[in-house]
């Protein structure tokens, strides 16, 4: 016997004990798809036959099976069931998850079961109990149709077990393996002129099919109709039959709508309230030609009975159903399923023009699948957490639109006339007329604390799926809520550096020799780039208000906004950073960006001096107050040692350390020194932008260093003080004399006060043998790291010490935060929903607060 | 890190027996931060100098194990020069029979009052010069000091905490040495260096004798028993550490000047009672403390039978934890402890655990939000969470002007993002009201004046 059903089923075996239900299970099931109640007793009980144990082993078994189903993933309780009341929840899970309960029944002879039972001797229940279960089992098979159960088979010998197969069909809603391209077309409405001009605009061609006219695409696009192609309209059975025919030439598919399924029932005489646009129907049929009404008729009921609620599309990417899908939805077969792919969901309430009010259930969705449907009508179409809907009311003078898929890009023509007017409800709400910004931007002016909190992995393109800790996501929360940018504005964290491997050489513990290591990754050219002692910028300019409000979603006049590398405001002044950004802003408009980019925003990382603009109390209650601590007490020390030199006594050694100290120490107040002044003006200020992060539609990451290095120095060229070209050199690091020019060079600046250089592969995304190589490393000079290491770590003492440092846990950080900040970007440039850029800037706000060595 | 004891008590070499150092003699000892070096400047009849030198090594203290306690957290520290608790540890191990008051030799010397002179030329006052005072100067001690500034080519950046510090007085040394070995702690104030919990209890017990008579003793013992740094909170710390170095100190110490600022009204606990009497007026079972803090107002919500489930939310862990254990929840009976929640969360994100409450509290929550992310908070609040009755209370900046000791122009708390007058905050909420369809009133809270109100405006939201 050949036993076929949907390859998502909740099967129920149903026998008495000793019919052999479990040996079956094995023979056509995977071990994990079986839920034995056996098991699930041994489980909670370490007894698989104890009885008392039964309540929690079944719910257990329900657990489970439900976290399965919620999964998509066949299941089979292999459990007596014999009773009606051991089968409903079952049924009832089935539907919960919308999929098909299915029942095998095991009728063998009560005989056979005993003698079974009796050969084993863990099962010592009297014989009594298998004849219960029998005859609760017989009663049962006559039931099973009434409970619920539409699939249902009965195998009644043993023979007839041996010679089952088992045939998992796939649901008509899986057009998984279809990947497109296609041609998504909203609510026709039988708006057949605009239709068949949709139709040509897209590039399909008229074909002669069946008699009638068809169209079909050259290059074998295809096009889905999200329904309600009746009623209303002026050429309902033109639209029907082309879409039809085009279905049947296998050019097309169509999902049902509401008023096609209602003119279905009406044509089946089903008695139905003619409002709505469906007399326009019954009266292009009533006008046919007698002979022909029937045929007609005939045709229509069996075309839209034949419609599938919904499909699946391109591995699962696409979704279309007239009135939207749920994601738990979507792929499954139910009549809930249906419904929803019909009606949408109500909220059970009407609204003051006595309508439906609809729940909105987009605002919640959270699933991979793009969704597109129609149903409800509005002015354009607007993506909204992945959903769109494409129903411009045609028929209501607007607009039929189709969109293109996978290009995502929408196509309309404008109705030839207004054929219907709304029932009650004007057809472009107000509110949302007034308002400038999309649905998605109005939609992310909150979002959720789910779409950041607890445990996460966000994937990303660059590197896989990534995890945040519940405790870093905990420390990123606070942060994030108390001190940063609207998270309309923050697109972009930067991420940490790790130093270059710890070097050997005497009185250093790095140099430049191995920042050059990438050579190890296969690198063989690299950019050494200055490495400014400041504060890390990341600066968004606009080109005006308007274009930050477009495109950021914002509310005000700020035309960008400059913050640090967690997310807070940079200038507590907005005026400051007003003119701040005004002058940026000029020198983009020198350099000719808004057209060289085509754009109207742009993306800078940046370091901004000094260090102590941002980091004043950092630099007093630390650095200052450590350098004021030592000139307070060491000139005392070195006075009372000579003092008992001079007596005499046998302090030398102790003398010339001490007086060595004093002297590092003085360097050391030098050092932080030389990265402080005071700031009255802007023009105190230096911005050092060294990556162009991202414009409208690109993250600049195919670009390598060079070229932001030459276009940035470009944009600092313009006489603009405030902004600085970063110094930089290319190294080739299999050339000694290359390496060597390098090291020069980084020897001079740090012997000036500078901080160092960083040393990054010179293209910006770099494959090393491992993944992803480093993306920077930096190598900081000997005078920069006593406000690092302390005065005195280059005492050979300290340094030996010093020399053992782990970078490994730095590097990871570091790489990570890197690939996650770019997936932040790349998101906000495809345009997706705030939560997910925002889930970005929060995972690299988490992983800044892992304990990792700060000095590093 | 130098300490230097003279004295001029002829025959002033008498100091080396006194100390059990012999003055020809340099000494090294090893301790656990690094090394003690003691020698004699100078050691004649008519004056003696002995100087005990730390040698605090920072770079051991960073690298110590975990678990071994006492680790510094930065290589670049104040420890290798300053006089911190190093220095009562050292005074204890090597000068430890002086601090006892033991001499075989001169035992006669030990309870004489000789002219005594300790030189600290990097002392920490934490409190400033009038502390350093305070705490000796009731002792009997002459005190000279002179301040160091931050850095002398940034002028601006001010004073720093450092000291040179020279303490003259008649005296037995064992009490000079005891004085020195409480205090310096003291001034320090540097909570995350102790050297560890018993060397806290042996420090106290130094003081017997003299300590319970200071008029600075409350100040001295409150900063013995500071909060220790958690490593819950290195997590935070490492993110703000730019911008806010000293976030936790500086909480407390923000908290505990907007109380004294607010003090001669205990405007606190007018404002709870207020709050709890709009809750209970409101027959609210199921309520909401946003932005609940340390759990002042959850103490007074759990004692009334009508709020049946109590949840109080806050942005800081911290905050939380204190919460928790003021509330004893680890004590209570299991019914009790089942009406209240503790939830970590933050009012700039929907939150779906804060829906279907009868009644929500946000006490003096929204002045330290930015302006701009009120929006935000508005939502959360009024369109998602909402609650029958909200229950807001914010500072009315007009009574601003009725504070002594506050500024003018200046808010009650660094944090506040925004302190509004009367007509501003009910501006605003009725705005809100509006928008989220809820009615508003306002109650005015704490002693009010004719011409700028109360100290504090509440706003009772009902749908």
């Amino acid at each position: 016997m050949n036993l076929k059903f949907p390859e998502l089923s909740l099967v129920v075996l149903i026998g008495p004990s000793g019919s052999g239900k479990s040996s079956f299970a094995a023979r056509h099931f995977k071990p994990t798809e079986v839920l034995s109640s056996d098991f699930c007793r041994a489980l909670v009980s370490d007894d698989e036959n104890n009885q008392a144990a039964t309540g929690d082993a079944f719910e257990v078994l329900h657990y489970i099976a439900s976290k399965r189903l919620a999964a998509g993933k066949l299941t089979v309780v292999d459990a007596t069931s014999v009773k009606p009341e051991d089968r409903k929840p079952l049924v009832a899970l089935a539907r919960q998850y919308h999929c098909l309960p299915v029942a095998i029944v095991f009728n063998l002879p009560e005989k056979l079961c005993q003698e079974r039972n009796e050969k084993r001797d863990d099962r010592n229940f009297g014989s009594h109990v298998i004849r219960q279960q029998s005859r609760h089992m017989r009663q049962s098979i006559k039931r099973l149709q009434r409970e619920g159960f539409r699939h249902h088979f009965v195998l009644k010998s043993e023979e007839e077990i041996e010679a089952v197969s088992i045939e998992r069909t796939p649901l008509w809603n899986n057009l998984r393996q279809e990947t497109g391209p296609f041609d998504i077309i909203g609510d026709v409405h039988g708006c057949c002129d605009e239709l068949e001009e949709l139709l040509g605009e897209l590039g399909y061609e008229t074909v002669e099919s069946d008699g009638r006219a068809s169209y079909k695409h050259p290059e074998g696009r295809k096009a889905i109709f999200v329904g309600d192609l009746v009623d209303r309209g002026p050429r309902i059975l033109d639209t029907v039959f082309l879409v039809r025919s085009m279905a049947q030439a296998g050019g097309a598919w169509a999902v049902p709508g509401n008023h096609d399924m209602k003119l279905a029932r009406a044509l089946k005489g089903r008695d139905v309230q003619v409002t709505h646009g469906l007399d326009r129907s019954l009266g292009e049929i009533d006008a046919l030609p007698a002979e022909q009404r029937d045929v007609v008729k005939k045709e229509i009921i069996e075309f839209l009975d034949g419609l599938v609620s919904h499909y699946v599309y391109d591995e699962g990417r696409l979704v279309v159903a007239h009135a939207g899908m749920r994601e738990e939805m979507q792929g499954r077969g139910s009549g809930k399923v249906r419904d929803f792919a019909l009606y949408g969901e109500t909220t059970g309430e009407t609204d003051e023009f006595g309508l439906p009010v609809r729940y909105n259930w987009p605002l919640e969705y959270r699933g991979h699948a793009r969704v597109v449907y129609g149903h409800t009508p509005v002015p354009e179409p607007e993506w909204l957490n992945k959903t769109v809907n494409i129903d411009t009311g045609c028929v209501f003078g607007g607009k039929l639109t189709a969109l293109r898929y996978p290009d995502l890009e929408f196509v309309s023509v404008p109705a030839r006339q207004t054929y219907a007017e709304p029932a009650a409800k004007p057809f472009i709400p107000e509110e949302e007329q007034a308002t400038s910004l999309t649905a998605q931007q109005r939609h992310d002016d909150v979002l959720d604390l789910e779409d950041v909190f607890g445990k996460r992995i966000v994937a990303t393109r660059l590197a896989g799926n990534l995890t945040l800790r519940e405790e870093n996501a905990a420390a990123a929360l606070e942060v994030m809520s108390r001190f940063a940018v609207d998270p309309k504005w923050l697109i972009y964290l930067p991420p940490a550096m790790s130093p270059s491997e710890t070097s050997k050489r005497e009185g250093l513990l790095e140099h430049p020799s191995e920042a050059f290591a990438y050579r190890h990754e296969g690198q063989a050219s690299v950019i050494c780039q200055e490495k400014h002692m400041g504060s890390r910028a990341v600066v968004i300019v606009c080109r005006n208000a308007e274009a930050a409000q477009k495109r950021f979603g914002v509310l005000g006049d700020a035309a960008g906004i400059c913050y640090t590398r967690t997310g807070r405001r940079f200038f507590d002044d907005a005026d400051l950073e007003t003119t701040f950004l005004g002058r940026v802003r000029n020198a983009v408009d020198s350099a000719g960006f808004w057209d060289e980019f085509q754009t109207n925003w742009i993306c800078l990382d940046a370091e901004l001096m000094p260090w102590s603009a941002k980091a004043q109390e950092l630099v007093k209650t630390q650095y200052a107050a450590v350098g004021a601590a030592g000139r307070a007490g060491l000139p005392s020390v070195v006075e009372a040692l000579e003092k008992a030199a001079a007596n005499g006594i046998d302090v030398d050694g102790l003398r010339q350390n001490f007086a060595e100290r004093l002297e590092l120490l003085n360097r050391y107040v030098d050092a932080y020194g030389n990265y402080c002044w005071p700031i009255e003006s802007l023009d105190d200020l230096k911005l050092a932008p060294f990556h162009i992060m991202a414009t409208e539609g690109a993250v600049h990451i195919d670009r390598d260093h060079g070229w932001h290095m030459e276009r940035l120095r470009y944009l600092a060229s313009f006489g603009e003080p405030l902004l600085m070209a970063t110094a930089n050199v290319e190294v080739d690091v299999l050339v000694e004399q290359s390496q060597a020019a390098a090291i020069a060079w980084w020897e001079d600046m740090t012997g000036k006060g500078g901080e160092g250089m960083v040393v990054k592969p010179k293209s910006f995304i770099a494959k090393g043998r491992r993944g992803l190589a480093q993306p920077a490393v930096k190598c900081r000079g000997r005078e920069y790291l006593r406000i690092i290491y302390g005065p005195d770590y280059t005492i050979p003492e300290n340094l030996d010490r010093l020399r053992s440092r782990a970078l490994g846990g730095k590097r990871s950080v570091a790489r990570r935060e890197f690939v996650i900040g770019i997936e932040g970007l790349e998101r906000f440039v495809r345009g997706e929903p705030l939560r997910r850029v925002h889930e970005c800037a929060f995972a690299v706000l988490a992983m800044e607060s892992e304990p990792v060595d700060p000095r590093l | 890190m130098l300490l230097t004891i003279t004295t001029t008590r002829k025959p002033a070499t008498d100091l080396g027996y006194l100390l059990h150092k012999n003055p020809a003699r340099p000494q090294t000892f090893d301790a656990s931060f690094g090394k003690v070096h003691v020698f004699y400047p100078e050691a004649t009849e008519e004056r003696c100098t002995a100087a005990m030198l730390l040698d605090v090594d920072p770079v051991g203290l960073v690298r110590r194990p975990k678990g071994s306690g006492g680790t510094l957290a930065q290589y670049v520290n104040d420890r290798p020069y300053a006089a911190s608790s190093f220095l009562s540890v050292a005074i204890s191990r090597i000068y430890g029979s002086a601090l006892g008051g033991r001499s075989k030799e001169k035992a006669d010397l030990v309870d004489s009052r000789i002219p005594l002179e300790a030189h600290l030329p990097s002392l920490p006052c934490r409190g400033g010069e009038s502390f350093l005072r305070a705490l000796f100067e009731p002792l009997g001690y002459e005190v000279e000091a002179t301040n160091h500034l931050l850095d002398a080519r940034f002028p601006d950046w001010g004073e720093s905490p450092y000291f040179s510090v020279t303490l003259r007085a008649e005296t037995r040394l064992q009490d000079l040495l005891g004085h020195l070995y409480v205090l310096i702690p003291v001034l320090d104030n540097a909570k995350h260096y102790w050297v560890s919990q018993d060397e806290i209890e042996k420090l106290l017990r130094h003081g017997e004798g003299w300590l319970t008579s200071h008029p600075a003793k409350d100040e001295i013992v409150r900063r013995y028993f500071k909060r220790r740094w958690s490593l819950a909170r290195e997590a935070l710390s490492k993110l703000v550490e730019e911008e806010e170095p000293n976030l936790d100190e500086e909480e407390e110490a923000r908290a505990f000047e907007e109380a004294v600022v607010e003090e001669r009204i205990s405007l606190n606990e007018a404002r709870l009672g207020s709050v709890v009497a709009a809750l209970r007026s409101a027959r609210a079972h199921r309520v909401l403390d946003l932005g609940c803090g340390e759990g002042k107002l959850l103490q007074l919500l759990v004692k009334d039978p009508q709020f049946e489930e109590i949840a109080g939310m806050d942005l800081s862990l911290r905050s939380l934890d204190t919460a928790e254990s003021r509330l004893h929840l680890d004590r209570l009976a299991p019914k009790q402890r089942e009406r209240i929640k503790l939830l970590h969360g933050s009012l700039m994100y929907r939150d779906r655990r804060l829906e279907r409450f009868d009644a929500a509290a946000v006490v003096e929550v929204i002045e330290h939000l930015d302006e701009p992310r009120l929006a935000a908070f508005e939502r959360v609040v009024f369109d998602f969470a909402k609650p029958g009755t909200v229950v807001v209370t914010t500072p009315n900046s007009e009574y601003n002007a009725r504070f002594e000791n506050l500024a003018a122009g200046t808010f009650r708390h660094r944090d506040h993002r925004f302190e509004w007058t009367r007509s501003e905050f009910q501006g605003w909420a009725g705005g809100v009201a509006e928008r989220f369809g809820y009615s508003v009133r306002f109650v005015p809270v704490g002693p009010e004046d004719q011409e700028v109100g109360s100290p504090t405006q509440m706003a009772v939201f009902s749908r």
